[in-house]
């Protein structure tokens, strides 16, 4: 028993970070209808800029609480920045451009950033500093940390406050509007620039939070991470109907749940023959699966097919 | 549509051979052009100076660029050593190059450099690190008689091809699974162990093998898990196999999975010790698991650079110049070594003329006594295991066939030129702790010991010797 | 080369133009390894011939993406197909050494059969969901690739299959040089040739194809899949025909990839190629056969050019590296794909009817929007 809570534990801590970066996914898609492949780069470089502002403040005496802060603030600004100046490169000029014209650009920026954050931060593995307090709980004999809570609290969090933003304010009104038809929503004096640049950059800023929270807990960070995340990510966002807030983090938990017990027990359901390195298979037949029977993801929107 | 098919179809040709000429004109050939032929000269009276060029492939992009950086720096700095020396072969000055390439891992572009390399006239090319890429870019240096000797390439097909140009100076994967296999089950004291690898060529065939002398060794495999070479989250894995209760997990793996794995486990609650082959015996492997990784357990074929002549200078001379050894390196510096010291003996650098001499080896290099067999492999190919203690890879023992000449060479070298060394080896034994003294008297008892276990004639002298003491 | 002349010929009113046109271009591509060969050496030719393989993907996922419109992003699985079935029925694996001939049509058909599996189910899918199958259904493909060493070995998991029996028709094998009245032709070239010859092959069923009423049916379904069926287009069938056949193209240049290299393992079948020949098929010009073939030809030979001009420009340039040139060959790249699509959103070489519509759509709006 001890062993399926702690799955379903895994499950959950895993499914909350997919969550985490496809919250960033799916919120993009949501109001300009693209794949922004770049955004695992996004959380990669989040990562990596709270890496170096952690390794710098480590040694300063400032309490941990504050150099996270900092450190957060730190990969937030730089992601901002990072993802307004996507945007505007690649993304802008090419938006009443063929659909497939930003996918590729997007595959560009990505191959870009992997390749700078190569050469600002080489090519190690870097370790991600031990200073968060490790606190580990006890349930039932199954064990979570105190950081694994957090990743799953800040997961509910930024779900509930996005959609809050979205439904409540008036600035979510008008990235309704931008979703539904930009045209009209320019008319009706939407400014539809601003609201796009906007999205991206709150999108940016989530990446932030992600990458930070992920290179905490598995304490790795490496110019190539953003990638399998940000494809699990994406995975995760179609299964919960992308474009939809709540699905992205139901599509994330889903997958995570998927994984971890696919990897527990499928290997001794089928004698052996379908283990776990078949985990992703898993993952993707379920996804094919729902995708069958509901072809615009679990709670997405019918959605018609854009120009 | 159809009316304008053809003469659209000849633009994209030809837009695409004017693509290729332009390139051309942007990019001058990679070797600066003054470069002169690499033949042997006739010795003329003026002595020439002749530049030979060694290949050397390894990912220098990509997730596992670290690694393959790692490996072009020794390189380099094998070459760098070698220039300054100012060697004579042939009866002319030799100036070695290094024409380094990026091969991003993936084989379709390893053989595009391998045809670049053998294009280039390379005497002999240093690689490549993974075996997925040095397989079918062996068939090319092959067919272009190109000697080529990896530092890194464990998977057995590499050598089992029949190419007479294909050498490694590293163990391959069942030669370090069966050792690895056989320690779990009887120093470790294993009775079930839990297997996971991480499905590529290296961790699936390390874990393969690795099960077989397990179970060879009376050890039973509670289960086999699986991951990949980019994951980060093994918790769904270690769980179930903390439901099995074993006492040894083996992964066969790199180090940037191994690392989180072994924090993970800990966090877990696992209580079982982790053992791991070469991909994981790094410093980077204790900085990714941080505390978890005390007490656990690695692998690296060799024996361990402190103890060779010549290995801690490499060792310091390497870190001085580019940080911190990531695995390979002294692996591939040695391989430099030997390709040029098949040079010197073949008193040419034309590959056809000193590609048998390879064959012929036998090296005292940085990591190993380097000789071959028929198919190319490293002989005997020890092994030695090391633990973690106080954040430290600490080497515990070397086992495997080659030490036991290891071990004797050390005592014969310490007891200077005395001929029966059975007789004489107390005293030897004596006299090499006394000059290992400052490296502590711990390691000579170590090694004394680990060549006590392996070879018998020298045992038991030597452990009257520590008795002695 | 014959046949592709005459049956091209036979459209056109200005016969003699055509025929001389074909005929100069047969020359050149004749003569074009020799060219590049003697010039450049044969790295070069090596990556010409992996060039050809590549406008071979890159026709078969047009069919997919250009024609029908429907985004593919795990193609790559059929190109697996197609190697692996090459690699198990011609090495020594399990011992079998079944002729050329026979192999590579078997690979086109079951690499066809695999793109009925993936087009079955995912009939209803659109768009980005479409895509996400897609790439899943490859990945799945390469990690059975990769696992399917226990229990029972049927692809030696991932440590590839080695030792693979080179192309060989007949008695003449590729993997030697050739001798022919006198001549001699080296591996590198004879594998060129071979492998022109299926290219064009691939290229003239694509342009009959496009031409017929399949093609229209697969343009119709694009342009509006409704409007299509309601104009009496059996759109399953018609989806099903387009993976087929794409995925038969990607089986054939996988066999050839396999006899060519001598050595199959499941890492060169993974994502980041479907994503790739994707590139190639979009940067070139979606549905236009001329800029497809360019765009294979382009991202082939790009990242080579950089990989050749990275060093030597920055030390002609600064005097010393002053950037890692293998890491500025991938920045390079990824840049060159940014610009293209920026200044060429419809593709480097369009098809007139797509550059129409998007000057329909006029450009200074866009722009304007941009700003």
């Amino acid at each position: 028993m001890d062993i399926f809570i702690q799955q379903i534990i895994n499950g959950l801590v895993l499914g909350s970070i997919y969550a985490l970066v496809a919250l960033g996914y799916t919120m993009v898609y949501g109001i300009m209808g693209l794949i922004n492949f770049a955004h695992g780069e996004i959380v990669m470089i989040g990562a990596m800029v709270a890496l170096t502002v952690v390794k710098l403040l480590v040694n300063s005496g400032l309490p941990v609480f504050i150099i996270i802060l900092i450190a957060l603030a730190g990969a937030v600004a730089v992601c901002m920045a990072v993802g307004y100046s996507i945007e505007r490169i690649a993304y802008r000029p090419l938006r009443r451009a063929p659909k497939l014209a930003p996918l590729i650009t997007a595959i560009g920026v990505s191959i870009v950033l992997q390749n700078l954050a190569m050469l600002i931060w080489g090519r190690n593995y870097h370790a991600f500093p031990p200073i968060l307090p490790d606190a580990q709980f006890d349930i039932y004999g199954a064990t979570i940390t105190s950081l694994q809570v957090t990743i799953v609290l800040i997961a509910a969090l930024m779900m509930a406050g996005l959609i809050v933003l979205i439904h409540r304010t008036r600035l979510g009104r008008a990235m309704r509007a931008t979703s539904e038809n930009p045209l009209i929503a320019q008319l009706m004096g939407v400014n539809i620039n601003q609201i796009i640049s906007f999205t991206f950059v709150i999108g940016s800023a989530l990446a932030a939070v992600a990458g930070l929270m992920v290179s905490a807990n598995y304490s790795i960070v490496h110019f190539y991470m953003g990638f399998m995340l940000g494809l699990k990510a994406f995975t995760a966002a179609v299964l919960g109907g992308i474009g939809n807030i709540a699905g992205a983090v139901l599509g994330g938990i889903l997958l995570g749940l998927i994984e971890s017990l696919g990897a527990g027990y499928i290997g001794d359901l089928t004698g052996g023959f379908l283990g776990s390195h078949y985990q992703d298979v898993f993952a993707f037949f379920v996804l094919i699966c729902v995708l069958i029977f509901r072809p615009s993801g679990l709670v997405g929107e019918k959605i018609s097919e854009r120009a | 549509m159809s009316y304008s098919r053809i003469p659209s179809m000849t633009f994209a040709i030809a837009a695409a051979i004017a693509m290729i000429g332009c390139s051309q004109k942007e990019a001058p050939k990679p070797v600066p052009a003054p470069v002169p032929v690499v033949t042997a000269p006739v010795a003329p009276p003026p002595k020439p100076e002749v530049t030979v060029q060694l290949g050397h492939v390894a990912p220098l992009t990509g997730p596992q660029a670290h690694l393959g950086k790692d490996n072009e720096n020794a390189a380099r700095m094998a070459i760098d050593e070698l220039n300054g020396k100012g060697l004579e072969i042939g009866g002319a000055k030799i100036k070695f190059a290094l024409v380094a390439e990026d091969d991003q891992a993936v084989p379709m572009q390893g053989t595009i450099v391998a045809q670049k390399l053998v294009d280039a006239k390379v005497n002999g090319v240093i690689g490549h690190l993974n075996s997925g890429t040095t397989i079918p870019a062996s068939k090319i240096y092959f067919d272009a008689g190109i000697p080529q000797i990896s530092g890194s390439a464990t998977n057995p097909k590499y050598t089992q091809q029949g190419f007479t140009t294909a050498f490694r100076v590293m163990a391959n994967d069942v030669q370090q699974g069966k050792v690895l296999g056989d320690y779990a089950a009887k120093q470790m004291a294993a009775k079930t162990v839990a297997i996971i690898d991480d499905r590529s060529a290296y961790g699936q065939g390390l874990a393969d093998e690795f099960e077989k002398s397990v179970i060879a060794a009376g050890g039973k495999v509670a289960t086999r898990e699986f991951t990949n070479d980019k994951a980060t989250d093994f918790a769904a894995i270690l769980t179930k196999i903390k439901s099995k209760k074993v006492d040894v997990i083996f992964y066969g793996g790199m180090d940037a999975q191994g690392g989180p794995m072994t924090k993970q486990l800990k966090s877990l609650g696992l209580k079982a010790k982790f053992l791991t082959g070469d991909g994981g015996c790094t410093p980077e492997y204790i900085k990714l698991a941080g505390a978890a990784s005390e007490g656990q357990y690695c692998s690296l074929p060799g024996v361990p650079l402190d103890q060779m002549p010549g290995g801690k200078a490499f060792g310091d001379a390497f870190t001085a110049k580019y940080g911190q050894i990531q695995l390979y390196a002294p692996y591939v510096y040695d391989a430099v070594m030997v390709m040029v010291d098949a040079m010197k003996r073949a008193n040419s650098v034309e590959s056809a003329k000193f590609l048998p001499e390879i064959g012929k080896t036998d090296y005292q290099g940085v990591t190993a006594r380097v000789q071959f067999d028929e198919k190319g492999d490293l002989k005997g190919g020890a092994i030695s295991l090391y633990q973690v203690k106080d954040g430290k890879w600490e080497y515990r023992e070397t086992i495997g066939g080659a030490p036991v000449e290891m071990a004797k060479e050390a005592v014969k070298e310490a007891a200077t030129a005395v001929k029966d060394a059975a007789v004489v080896a107390g005293e030897a034994a004596k006299d090499a702790m006394k000059d290992v003294a400052k490296e502590g008297a711990k390691a000579a008892a170590d090694m004394t010991k680990s060549a006590a276990d392996a070879g018998k004639s020298a045992a038991e002298t030597t452990k009257a010797a520590i008795e002695k003491k | 080369m014959m046949t592709l002349a005459h049956s091209l010929g036979a459209w056109r009113c200005d016969k003699r133009a055509a025929i001389a046109a074909t005929i100069a271009m047969g020359l050149m591509l004749a003569a074009f390894p020799f060219m590049i060969g003697s010039a450049l050496g044969n790295s070069w030719l090596r990556i010409v011939d992996f060039a050809l393989l590549y406008i071979m993907l890159a026709l078969g996922l047009n069919i997919v993406v250009g024609f029908a419109g429907l985004l593919d992003m795990g193609y790559i699985a059929f190109y697996a197909v197609g190697a692996y079935l090459y690699a198990l029925l011609a090495s020594p694996h399990f011992g079998l050494h079944l002729p050329v001939w026979l192999i590579i049509p078997a690979g086109a058909v079951l690499a066809g059969v695999f793109g009925v599996l993936l087009g079955a189910p995912t009939l209803r899918l659109r768009g980005d969901y479409l895509a996400i199958v897609t790439l899943g259904f490859g990945e799945i493909v390469r990690i059975f690739l990769n696992n399917l060493n226990a229990p029972v070995n049927i692809t030696n998991g991932p440590q590839g299959v080695s030792g693979i029996d080179p192309i060989h028709l007949g008695g003449i094998t590729l993997a030697k040089p050739l001798s022919i009245l006198g001549f001699t032709i080296s591996s590198l070239h004879a594998y060129y040739y071979f492998f022109l010859a299926l290219a064009l092959l691939i290229v003239f069923i694509t342009i009959r194809l496009e031409n017929s009423r399949i093609g229209r049916a697969w343009v119709a379904i694009r342009e509006d899949e409704i409007a299509a069926k309601s104009c009496g287009i059996n759109t399953r069938n018609i989806k099903l025909l387009a993976f087929t056949m794409g995925a038969s193209f990607g089986g054939v240049a996988g066999g050839l990839f396999a006899g060519f290299q001598g050595f199959v393992s499941p890492e060169s079948f993974n994502l980041m190629e479907s994503v790739m020949v994707l590139c190639m098929v979009v940067l070139g010009g979606m549905g236009n056969i001329p800029g497809v073939i360019l765009g294979g030809i382009l991202l082939t030979i790009l990242p080579e050019v950089f990989r050749h001009g990275a060093g030597p420009v920055q030390m002609a340039l600064f005097g010393k590296i002053l950037l890692d040139p293998e890491a500025l060959r991938m920045l390079l790249f990824g840049l060159a794909l940014i610009v293209v699509m920026l200044y060429r959103p419809a593709g480097l070489w369009p098809s007139t009817t797509r550059r129409r519509e998007f000057r329909g759509e006029s450009t200074t709006d866009a722009l304007k929007e941009g700003e």
